[in-house]
């Protein structure tokens, strides 16, 4: 990085530190936060959207969709969480795979599973065979955002149901009065004002999936955790930068990380909540109203 | 192949170490599926004493905790605010991390603290097993959820709870013990239980991270990852972890709700808290 990193072994603390901080490697783990944050962005609007349908299945007058909304969220919700995060992209990919399987070779006599092997023809292989290393993490990491969506989106549903059935009667009633069908009451009435109901369930989901994300690293992907583990080792006089057992440095960095995400986003979310609350039938609209006034 | 009878002779203690059964897990082809239910059937053990210690120590802990929080005295309240800030803030799986790293680099051959007429030594070796060094974790943990539980349910005793027990002329420990206490207990222990539940799921992460699994000695979801990434069919061994926790959790709700019943017992009927499974996982 700099140019007097040449030959680290002679440098001066502070510049050693310099050129230490600076590897390729420590910025291959400063990107895994970055990784961390995209994951965020990510799975939180592929959940919301997943729990808005989800909730939106189980209100539903047409008894198997209702079904099939209460099984997601009931299976996903009572199903401990690691189990779902390991099983979901192991199953999914073998089930990609299966199918491409049926549909690239049809005439394939053997069995898939044998014994402990799970067997599919080189077409249906995902991502393809000798495709390179980014392709291969594009798909882990997609795989990964699925499993996240996937849990969080039956934990965001549960919510958003709870805020929809929070909403006023009268406000349904007054709608239904006015000639709008269910789903215009639903558009025009529900969506708007159910928001600021479901804002503290949000919120606390919101601080779950952050607290998951370290968990990206059971998934083998490079992630905060594993460079925390590579970069803090023990490293003997055979590297270029030898230092002792710093591990507990490198995840005493993580851990204020985190601290600094939940502590941001709680304020972030007080601020909405009172943003929201404007103009809502609902103790905190009527101080803002007054306060107002 | 074994029969279900021989598996579960060689693996049903098979968690306690390797002296406790079959020496090895099984491998490969070789795997049955009562090996599979029996192995992780045995892990159990380590997920009920992981759970049911740092439940047990953790609520002690919670409600010193709790009521310094809810102190008028800062010296006391922003040390358990900070406390219950940094663990409730952090994701638990890097704890792990951190406080095994931690715990590593302390000297194997214990801590000297003088005492001035006696030499105190603090045995750390243990420290770096999940047995006790997981379990320090996890209890802290719990401690800081739970305590952030308590201190809400001392938020919200009712006034007149209080007032009367000024009435009687009740003042600190005995007013703690005989008002406080019992009120606080009632009103946070439908969350309390779901805490509990979140605490028992959460176990699966002790093996999950740094802690290393010595004698391939772990809890019930290490084994069921052992299982999948043998047989690589993940549609074997993590349902059947699935229904060991389902029942567990179910175990975990019926026992919470005796004391709850107990606790609300002078209450009338329609006054009492019910307790609703509400899962908030993953820490």
């Amino acid at each position: 990085m700099f140019a007097f990193c040449t030959d680290p072994a002679t440098l001066p603390q502070w510049q050693w530190f310099a050129c230490y901080l600076t590897t390729a490697t420590h910025f291959a783990f400063y990107r895994s936060f970055l990784m961390v944050l995209l994951l965020l962005a990510i799975t939180a609007p592929v959940a919301l959207g997943m729990g808005l349908l989800g909730a939106m299945a189980v209100r539903s007058r047409i008894w198997p969709v209702s079904w099939l909304g209460k099984g997601y969220v009931n299976i996903v919700r009572g199903v401990p969480d690691i189990v779902f995060f390991m099983f979901v992209p192991i199953a999914l990919g073998q089930g990609i795979e299966w199918i491409f399987h049926h549909i690239n070779c049809p005439d394939w006599d053997q069995p898939i599973r044998q014994g402990n092997d799970f067997i599919v023809c080189r077409e249906a292989k995902v991502p393809p065979v000798g495709s390179p290393a980014w392709v291969r993490d594009f798909y882990a990491f997609s795989m990964a955002v699925i499993a996240y969506a996937l849990v969080f989106g039956a934990f965001a549903a549960n919510t958003l149901y709870g805020a929809m059935q929070a909403i006023p009667r009268a406000q349904v009633e007054t709608a239904e009065a006015y000639g709008m069908t269910r789903t215009q009451a639903f558009r025009r009435v529900v969506l708007p004002q159910m928001w600021v109901y479901a804002l503290p369930g949000l919120s606390n989901i919101w601080q779950i999936l952050i607290k998951a994300t370290p968990l990206l690293f059971l998934l083998g992907l490079q992630d905060a955790v594993y460079w925390a583990r590579e970069l803090g080792g023990q490293k003997t006089s055979l590297y270029t930068y030898p230092h002792p057992d710093w591990r507990v440095w490198y995840f005493l960095v993580l851990l204020c990380f985190y601290l600094f995400l939940t502590w941001g986003s709680e304020r972030v979310f007080a601020r909405l909540t009172t943003r929201l609350s404007r103009g809502q039938a609902t103790a905190a609209g009527e101080r803002l109203r007054k306060a107002a006034a | 192949m074994r029969t279900c009878a021989e598996s579960f002779d060689a693996y049903i203690l098979r968690a306690l170490g390797r002296n406790w059964g079959e020496r090895l897990l099984p491998r490969g082809l070789d795997i049955t599926f009562c090996d599979q239910i029996i192995l992780i059937a045995s892990g159990l053990i380590w997920t009920v004493y992981f759970a049911a210690l740092a439940i047990f120590i953790g609520f002690f802990l919670a409600v010193a905790v709790a009521v310094a929080k809810f102190s008028e005295n800062p010296w006391l309240s922003r040390p358990a605010a900070t406390f219950i800030f940094i663990f409730r803030g952090s994701p638990l799986f890097i704890q792990f991390f951190f406080f095994y790293s931690a715990f590593v680099l302390l000297p194997r051959a214990g801590i000297d603290i003088p005492l001035g007429f006696v030499t105190l030594t603090v045995q750390t070796s243990a420290l770096t097993t999940a047995q006790v060094g997981g379990l320090i974790v996890l209890v802290l943990n719990t401690t800081a959820y739970s305590a952030e539980l308590f201190v809400g349910a001392l938020r919200s005793i009712p006034k007149g709870d209080l007032e009367a027990a000024d009435a009687y002329g009740m003042t600190g420990v005995t007013r703690f013990r005989r008002v406080v206490f019992p009120s606080m207990l009632r009103l946070a222990w439908p969350s309390y239980t779901n805490e509990a539940i979140f605490l028992t799921h959460s176990t699966t992460l002790v093996f999950l991270s740094a802690f290393p699994a010595r004698e391939q000695a772990g809890e019930a979801f290490y084994y069921a990852r052992y299982f999948v990434d043998q047989t690589f069919n993940p549609f074997v061994g993590y349902p059947i972890v699935a229904a060991y926790f389902i029942a567990l959790t179910l175990a975990i709700v019926g026992l919470f709700g005796i004391v709850n019943r107990y606790l609300n017992r002078h209450l009338p009927q329609e006054r009492r808290q019910r307790i609703r499974f509400r899962p908030q996982y993953l820490r």
